[in-house]
């Protein structure tokens, strides 16, 4: 058991969390944090692979992980806007409500 | 021969020409139409003048006829004429000027209706047709005109046409007198098949002279009714329908709906005045059979008894009319009456005599009556009226001139002279004498109704807020009274037996000065006459003169002692009931046969066409729904279907599509872990 096998193990059961929150919540918060842990399995990914994988191209990944979470903070300013604007809409937050945008 | 004999024609045609213009001219134009109008007729009435001083200065008894053709038929050709002998000049004249005056009298009577302009185009018509009517030389010319008269007439009895009443007496007189017209129609094509011929002279080949009507003789009757009997009682008809005779007399009364100088022209120049011309005319012919031995009756007897039956129905019904108008019209149909029995008797020259006389006094007693309805503003119940005879002098002395003339006061008046020269022939006639106490009698009851007529306008005092306030109308309409007066006074004295000119003037003789013959022949008569005619005013003033009604809900003096013979002259002997019940319900139930034949037999026909085509198109309908149709419709409905299922995965619930991806994940590590990566 190497330690890339350890935080992979971390960030696979991080990611298994997070969409097991974005699928069986009903809140529509509770939903964005389900994704935004699912986010933050991915940089770890990120992360270990440029920590104990080929040193070759050693420099770039912080720098993708950096950006990463910038779009994951717009991503969720945005999500929260549409939270705040299906509220203004159906006066709840529910998900499984929010049907009214299928074509 | 002058110019106003070569063109004769232009006297119908003027009047014809200024009715076609004033059809043009603008409603509002009214000056423009009376002056074509009255223009118009004052020339055909200097014409007409020139042509009967062209006839008295020629040689008695000619005539002058030219006949031109109208169109070919076959091998034959149709020929009109006009003619111009001593009985069209007169009536020419008498025609123009008694219808000149009654325009100029309608200038007043016609002031305040806003359709005048219309007015003197339809009595331009009528007039332009009587004109033609009597110069024809052809009796399809003659029938022509004939209907155009009858045309005429319907437009003016109808021409305040939004009154109910004008606008059915006007459809009842149209077709009543067409009922006339058939039958001269019938006359006129059996004489064309018999003759060859519709022209009245034509050089020796004219129905009216001898070649024709020798062949006349010899054609083929009806059974034991010879040809010339029946073509002349077929013409009669026309003349019944037209002169309102006994049985078609209902619609002259009714004709009273119109404006008043029309009833004027109707009862005295014009439509009535032909139907005794026609029989005038067409003597010739009526008298025909009275040369073939043995026939069950003859075409002139039919007249002369149609003619005193007509006489004495008119007069009693007059008796108990109160519409000033409906009693003159009574009085007409009675006057027709005697003119038609004067024919009848074979004294056709006192028949046209009369019809002058009558034409003056008749149309002067309208007029008056006109004048009085136009002064009481249309009051014209002779209960309501009284007390005029201060308010209008020219209207009571011009009326009361008329009044003489048709009562046939002695010497003075026309009427007189001609009414007796038709009770001389009637007493010579040979048949029966019957028909001379019908006129005895008829002449006394005309004195009587008069009489009352007078006594009930005129005299006592107004029984009405119209009378009260009644007063002389302007010198338009009152002029054109003191003519016809003046008219209705000399006129008699054409034709008294002292100096018989007028009858000379027609028969083609020269009169002689002889004052012996007033009393040489038929002098008893003559004073008979003269009682009667005195007991009949006498009788008129006692019931009504002396002691005038004092309001109009008075009844009737005879009213009052025999009320079951006064509701029947009232309600006109009930003719009209008569006519409605049978001839009436006759043609109502012939409608709703013909109605029901043409819903269940011919429409029966159309819709079983129509059906068959409707089942046509049913069955290529329910063939393309069906069969075509059917297929498409399979294969949308399956495409609709797969579309539905699909359709239901798209629920909008974002956690249902992030399930699917997951799924779709899980699966394709599952393929990559045991597919063995590489």
């Amino acid at each position: 058991m190497t330690p890339l096998h350890l935080c992979l193990l971390l960030s696979t059961g991080l990611f298994c969390l997070g969409l097991v929150a974005v699928l069986a919540r009903g809140n529509a918060i509770l939903v964005l944090l389900g994704v935004e842990l699912m986010l933050n399995a991915a940089n770890i990914n990120f992360i270990a692979f440029w920590r104990f994988g080929n040193p070759s191209n050693a420099t770039d990944a912080p720098i993708l992980v950096l950006f990463s979470i910038a779009i994951a903070a717009a991503e969720a300013a945005v999500g929260l806007a549409l939270v705040i604007a299906i509220y203004r809409h159906q006066r709840n937050v529910r998900v499984e409500d929010a049907t009214r945008l299928k074509g | 021969m002058d110019l106003a004999v070569e063109n004769i024609w232009l006297i119908p045609a003027l009047p014809l020409m200024a009715a076609g213009f004033i059809a043009v001219t603008r409603r509002e134009a009214r000056r423009t139409a009376i002056a074509l109008a009255v223009g118009a007729m004052g020339l055909s009435f200097i014409l007409s003048s020139f042509a009967l001083g062209a006839l008295i200065s020629s040689e008695p008894g000619t005539g002058f006829y030219t006949n031109f053709p109208w169109f070919d038929v076959g091998a034959g050709t149709v020929d009109l004429g006009f003619l111009l002998d001593p009985m069209a000049a007169l009536m020419l004249v008498m025609v123009t000027f008694v219808g000149l005056l009654i325009f100029i009298f309608s200038i007043g009577y016609m002031e305040h209706d806003a359709n005048a302009t219309r007015f003197f185009c339809f009595l331009s018509l009528f007039a332009a047709a009587m004109l033609g009517l009597i110069i024809a030389n052809s009796l399809l010319l003659l029938f022509i005109c004939w209907e155009l008269v009858g045309l005429a007439s319907y437009l003016l009895i109808g021409f305040w046409f939004h009154k109910p009443a004008a606008a059915l007496a006007a459809r009842k007189a149209f077709i009543t007198t067409r009922i006339g017209d058939l039958g001269l129609l019938l006359g006129m094509i059996w004489l064309y098949d018999a003759t060859g011929t519709l022209l009245f002279y034509d050089g020796g080949a004219g129905v009216l002279e001898t070649g024709p009507l020798a062949a006349l003789l010899m054609s083929p009757g009806l059974g034991v009714i010879p040809a010339a009997t029946a073509i002349g009682l077929l013409i009669f008809c026309g003349a019944v329908g037209k002169s309102g005779q006994f049985p078609l007399h209902v619609w002259l009364p009714d004709a009273m709906e119109g404006p008043t100088p029309v009833s004027a022209l109707i009862h005295a120049a014009t439509m009535v005045a032909a139907g005794v011309f026609l029989a005038a005319r067409v003597v010739p012919l009526l008298s025909l059979d009275l040369g073939i031995p043995d026939v069950p009756f003859h075409a002139l007897t039919v007249v002369a008894w149609t003619g005193a039956i007509t006489a004495l129905l008119g007069a009693v019904l007059a008796v108990a009319q109160s519409d000033i108008k409906r009693v003159l019209a009574y009085s007409t149909v009675s006057q027709l009456g005697y003119m038609m029995l004067a024919v009848g008797v074979g004294g056709w020259v006192a028949a046209i005599f009369h019809l002058l006389t009558h034409a003056f006094f008749k149309s002067l007693l309208f007029l008056g009556a006109g004048s009085v309805i136009h002064a009481a503003h249309h009051e014209q119940d002779l209960r309501a009226l009284g007390g005029l005879r201060e308010k209008m002098r020219a209207t009571f002395v011009t009326f009361a001139i008329g009044m003489m003339a048709l009562a046939g006061v002695p010497f003075l008046f026309s009427g007189f002279w001609s009414k007796e020269a038709i009770l001389h022939e009637a007493a010579e006639w040979q048949s029966s004498q019957i028909p001379l106490y019908i006129g005895l009698f008829g002449a006394l009851l005309t004195a009587f109704y008069m009489t009352r007529l007078v006594a009930g306008v005129f005299y006592g005092k107004p029984r009405s807020e119209a009378a009260e306030h009644a007063h002389e109308n302007r010198g338009v309409m009152t002029v054109p009274l003191i003519l016809l007066a003046i008219g209705s006074v000399l006129l008699g004295f054409l034709g008294t037996p002292a100096w018989p000119w007028l009858q000379s003037f027609l028969t083609g003789t020269t009169p002689h000065w002889e004052p012996s013959h007033i009393l040489a022949e038929g002098g008893a008569l003559m004073f008979g006459a003269i009682l009667i005619v005195g007991v009949g005013i006498g009788l008129g003033y006692v019931l009504y003169g002396r002691r005038t009604r004092a309001n109009a809900t008075d009844p009737d003096p005879i009213e009052s002692a025999q009320p079951t013979l006064w509701r029947a002259l009232v309600a006109r002997l009930g003719f009209d009931e008569f006519y409605n019940a049978t001839v009436l319900r006759l043609h109502s139930a012939l409608g709703a046969l013909s109605d029901w034949l043409d819903r269940h037999v011919w429409d029966g026909a159309v819709r079983g066409v129509a059906s068959l085509g409707e089942m046509t198109g049913v069955a290529s309908q329910q063939t393309d729904e069906e069969v075509v149709n059917a297929g498409f419709d399979a294969g949308c409905d399956s495409l609709r279907g797969t579309g539905r299922s699909y359709s239901r995965n798209q629920s909008g619930q974002p956690q249902s599509y992030i399930r699917g991806i997951a799924m779709a994940l899980v699966v394709l590590a599952l393929i990559l872990v045991l597919g063995g990566a590489k």
